[in-house]
């Protein structure tokens, strides 16, 4: 019901504002390209994840990873994901290279069989690891992914927001668009909407437990993302994020992704 | 025997080499069953067989991680086959990895190659039969690996100082050919036997939405031929004979858009006369499809061998269709099945794979093998009764 009155409130607002100013394309875009900028420099950072997936039964079920990531100039960063949870799994590893407007490429190394094995380009929007969260959503969020449009100023939990609508370039994205909540204080996400293709509200995703590392970075603890239309849920938990800590291209082969353990 | 000590001392070797570090075990336990439905063609073979089998991997790294060691010894305990009745190290290897160089010595798996039914060009593990008639089970492989990564590609070069014989399935077994190959009438060409010092280079390389290799393997051929002899009792048996061989290979694949794209072709010299063979295909995936979380794949790749009849091989004119179904559930739910169909002799192979988690720790697969219409000539028609159902019970530690 909540998610009901929600969307009709969105799409109220939105079609009051159908009228798209080019001030307010302008101003989506530079708070997109600010967000960016200050997250820019990292240079490489390892942490660990758990999902949590409960379904509309409230039945659990858990998946345990280790994350790399390698930031590229001028494109996509490079990331390595390797399971651990559940155990049938373990030592499966996923290398992304992801790029800022062409498709991501992407390898998938089966341990049992000592495979790796190529993923056609068109698959983003899929599940994955059966959680809430699409491939896309874990992506790399570069700038040129989107088109993006000022929507409002807002207020969540007291702190002053920016509202920005941004549309996927891609079409073989899974939405039609996204609603991003930014604080203005420090152009770090707050909670997405994610729209279908139908325009429907879909998912919601909720940043909690921002820690800034190197005194310039921040991550969230926890990311939680609701499906409105199955009622399924999946916080993903972050932690041991470890920044600069000496990860070379070398590191996101397929030979490395060979290694893993 | 000499082979058993020779693995035994590369595992000593290597667990001496490891020093103190970060160290794991895991390991998994399968029970598996399998159902023959027609009645088989020997009388000393069985309509059911029950099977466990279990391994266990030790793993550590060191020196910031750019050493590693890996163990992994593994056990089956078979009903009614005693070839499939054995202790086995998979693996036992030692990497060194560092800025562009990786260093693998002892015994490892490599796989090459992008189709999915014939793995064509894939030539450094022995296949392991006697675990799954599929070809995709290795043995363990005692090698010495160096890979270079530049910019202009990865370069593997491997020397294998003694070469793995294929093992088959005794007389109780089930599924095999008739008559039974019989691994103790293997013989080879090369004086050396077992011990002629195998090389091979591969070049690899990221084009972008392609993945291209080419490679060259000098050595024993890993698919033995098949000669007919007599075993201890005077019965007939096929006996392995395993030749030198020269092979260049290439396989590519691409990814576009819904597409992957699949080839795989070789050229080899020294098992009779010298011939070309080359699988292809491809893979279109909808994606999203039913209640929009899972996918269908659709498969088609053709197997084409010069030799045609004459072929070691059964996929010598063939043509595969088949779907994939990925689920995306909770349980990564997942279904294969597919026909291969010569076109030649017309002899079909229907093959079903669907496999899902339960829990956290287990997981059941189940496949099913039928072969119909077998043509006499064909060399699956040894199995043409042998079409089975397996379920296997897979607990992950």
């Amino acid at each position: 019901m909540r998610a009901n009155r929600l969307f009709l409130l969105l799409s109220l607002a939105l079609f009051s504002a159908a009228a798209w100013s080019q001030s307010d394309i302008e101003k989506g875009l530079e708070i997109a390209v600010e967000a960016d900028r200050r997250d820019t420099g990292f240079h490489d950072f390892r942490a660990e994840l758990t999902m949590l997936l409960r379904n509309k039964h409230g039945e659990e079920s858990t998946r345990e990873m280790r994350s790399r990531s390698l930031e590229v100039d001028n494109d996509g960063d490079k990331t390595m994901i390797i399971f651990d949870q559940p155990r049938d799994v373990k030592g499966t590893a996923l290398l992304t290279f992801s790029h800022k407007v062409d498709a991501d490429d992407q390898w998938l190394y089966l341990p049992a069989l000592k495979r790796v094995k190529r993923i056609a380009s068109r698959n983003k929007s899929g599940p994955f690891m059966g959680s809430e969260f699409a491939y896309e959503d874990l992506a790399s969020q570069e700038v040129e992914k989107y088109t993006y449009r000022f929507v409002k100023d807002d207020v969540l939990d007291g702190e002053p927001m920016f509202v920005i609508e941004r549309d996927p370039v891609d079409e073989n994205s899974g939405y039609r668009r996204q609603l991003v909540w930014i604080d203005k204080a420090e152009y770090r996400p707050i909670k997405i909407e994610y729209y279908d293709r139908k325009d429907s509200l879909l998912k919601t995703l909720v940043f909690r437990g921002y820690r800034q590392y190197l005194d310039r970075y921040w991550r969230a603890d926890e990311m939680y993302m609701e499906n409105h239309q199955t009622g399924k849920s999946t916080l993903l938990t972050w932690r041991g994020y470890e920044f600069r800590v000496g990860l070379t291209d070398g590191d996101f082969t397929k030979n490395s992704l060979k290694r893993v353990k | 025997m000499r082979h058993g000590r020779a693995l035994l001392a590369v595992a000593a070797i290597t667990v001496a080499a490891a020093a103190a570090a970060d160290e794991t075990w895991r390991g998994e336990i399968a029970l598996e069953g399998r159902n023959f439905p027609a009645s088989p063609l020997d009388g000393s073979q069985h309509g059911a067989n029950l099977s466990i089998s279990g391994n266990v991997e030790y793993y550590r790294q060191w020196d910031d991680d750019r050493q590693s060691l890996t163990v992994k010894p593994f056990a089956r305990v078979d009903q009614h086959d005693d070839e499939r009745t054995h202790v086995d190290l998979r693996e036992a290897v030692w990497i060194y990895a560092d800025d562009g160089l990786e260093i693998r010595a002892g015994l490892d798996k490599v796989f090459w190659g992008v189709t999915e039914v014939f793995h064509l060009v894939d030539i450094i593990n022995q296949t392991d039969v006697l675990e799954n008639p599929d070809g995709e089970q290795k043995l363990g492989q005692a090698m010495l690996k160096v890979s270079l990564e530049r910019d202009w590609g990865v370069v593997d070069l491997f020397v294998m100082p003694w070469f793995r014989e294929r093992q088959f399935p005794s007389r109780d077994g089930r599924p095999r050919t008739q008559p039974r190959i019989d691994a103790d009438r293997a013989s080879f060409e090369n004086d050396r036997e077992a011990y002629h010092p195998d090389v091979a280079v591969r070049w690899s390389k990221n084009l972008g939405d392609w993945d291209l290799g080419i490679a060259h393997f000098h050595g024993t051929g890993r698919e033995p031929m098949l000669l007919p002899a007599l075993d201890d009792d005077g019965r007939p048996v096929l006996a392995p004979r395993y030749v030198v061989i020269h092979q260049t290979s290439v396989d590519l694949q691409g990814a576009v858009e819904n597409w992957l794209w699949k080839l795989e072709a070789l050229r080899r010299s020294g098992q009779g006369e010298t011939f070309t063979a080359a699988t292809g295909g491809f893979e279109y995936t909808f994606y999203g499809i039913l209640d929009g979380s899972s996918d269908l794949g659709t498969l088609f790749e053709l197997m084409w061998d010069e030799r045609g009849a004459e072929a070691t091989t059964p996929f010598n004119r063939d043509v595969f269709a088949g779907v994939r179904w990925v689920v995306n559930d909770v349980d990564g739910s997942e279904v294969l099945a597919g026909v291969v169909s010569d076109w030649q002799n017309g002899t079909r192979f229907l093959n079903l794979e669907a496999s899902r988690r339960i829990g956290n720790d287990w997981r059941v697969d189940v496949q099913a093998r039928w072969w119909s219409n077998v043509d006499d000539d064909d060399p699956v028609f040894g199995l043409r009764q042998d079409d089975y159902v397996e379920l296997r019970l897979t607990r992950y530690f």
